[in-house]
């Protein structure tokens, strides 16, 4: 329990925060939010897409992803994906990165995250869910299934 | 060419094909972690489990065997570099106190809000999570609630001045993650803090 008085400076904060930060840099990052997100692509380059339901959307920075999304890359692409439990995941080209399941409790920091390669090159940084539970986190590709145990690696399928 | 050895050569060639079609080779490497703490990653196929505990330790499972081995950053650089570079910005977590019995932030953290700013602004498209924490005092649903009601507080303060609802989440850890170890029950004015990460 907390002195209520904290919240007031915190909200002083906040008021600080708000004079300097300019508000066409806030207002430019705006875009729906929905209870369904799980993660945002934070960077891309070159041909990236998203399926999702059967259909094909541009993976452009800034986008919400959804459990079921597949990502794609080109020849010359790549894109970078923080996730909601701060696992980052970044793929290069040629790669089809599928987010098959994912739940995240924000408060108890249990969740399970599966994700599958099944082409291309793969770079992970694991977050919340794998440092809570050793093994919450799979990664799989055509032939293995990876148990993640709070770490950083990377996965190369074909090539 | 004669062509009986052409035809051989194909049927060589399509067979290896076939046997790398059933499974694509995959390789899994294990980086070294920024601050050295020990980690790992396991790797199960129809072949068994692989441990990969050290740095560089990884393992390549082709259509016939699967061999454990020792990588080189070269090598990480030369297949991954373009994944490594599409890496997104790792997050930035800014700790706030206060005084304590006042609603006013200490000065190293009034120092801080720079900081916090700066972050903000590098991103292209910046996510701020607000994370309330209480000590370890009363009841975890009565701090649950208190953890997050303070985040929701903090959050529809930043919403009003202009933040895009979509970039601010707010949540409340409760007395989960204590700054300060202590028995439960004892009130502790540093774990009563607010976190603001920036990813």
């Amino acid at each position: 329990m907390a002195a209520p008085a904290a919240t007031f400076g915190v909200l002083d904060m906040i008021r600080s925060i708000a004079r300097f930060v300019p508000a066409a840099m806030l207002l430019a990052a705006a875009s729906l939010a929905s209870a369904a997100d799980i993660g945002q692509i934070k960077t891309s380059k070159g041909d990236v897409s998203i399926e999702r339901g059967g259909a094909t959307l541009p993976g452009t920075v800034g986008t919400r992803l959804e459990a079921a999304d597949v990502l794609r890359t080109g020849p010359d692409g790549s894109a970078g994906v923080t996730m909601s439990d701060n696992s980052l995941l970044s793929i290069g080209p040629n790669s089809v990165l599928a987010l098959d399941a994912y739940r995240f409790d924000t408060t108890t920091h249990q969740g399970q995250f599966d994700a599958t390669l099944s082409k291309g090159s793969l770079a992970v940084v694991s977050g919340k869910i794998a440092k809570q539970s050793p093994d919450a986190m799979k990664v799989r590709t055509p032939a293995s299934v990876l148990g993640v145990r709070g770490t950083e690696f990377v996965v190369e399928v074909g090539g | 060419m004669p062509a009986r050895r052409v035809r051989r050569l194909a049927a060589v060639v399509a067979f290896a094909a076939l046997a790398a079609g059933c499974a694509p080779r995959t390789t899994v490497i294990l980086l070294p972690e920024p601050d050295g703490k020990k980690t790992a990653v396991s790797v199960t196929d129809s072949r068994g489990e692989v441990v990969l505990d050290q740095p560089y330790a990884a393992v390549e499972r082709g259509a016939f065997q699967t061999r454990p081995y020792t990588a080189t950053p070269e090598e990480v650089q030369a297949k991954f570099g373009a994944a490594l570079a599409a890496q997104p910005r790792r997050e930035e977590k800014f700790t706030l106190h206060f005084a304590e019995g006042k609603g006013e932030l200490d000065d190293e953290s009034r120092a801080m809000l720079d900081r916090i700013f700066a972050e903000i602004a590098a991103r292209p498209v910046p996510d701020v999570l607000v994370i309330g924490h209480t000590d370890r005092t009363g009841t975890d649903p009565v701090n649950d609630a208190l953890a997050r009601q303070r985040a929701d507080t903090v959050r529809n303060e930043l919403l009003k001045r202009g933040i895009a609802p979509a970039n601010v989440q707010a949540s409340g850890r409760g007395s989960r993650e204590p700054l300060v170890p202590t028995a439960a029950g004892v009130a502790e004015p540093r774990n009563r803090r607010v976190e603001i990460i920036v990813r």
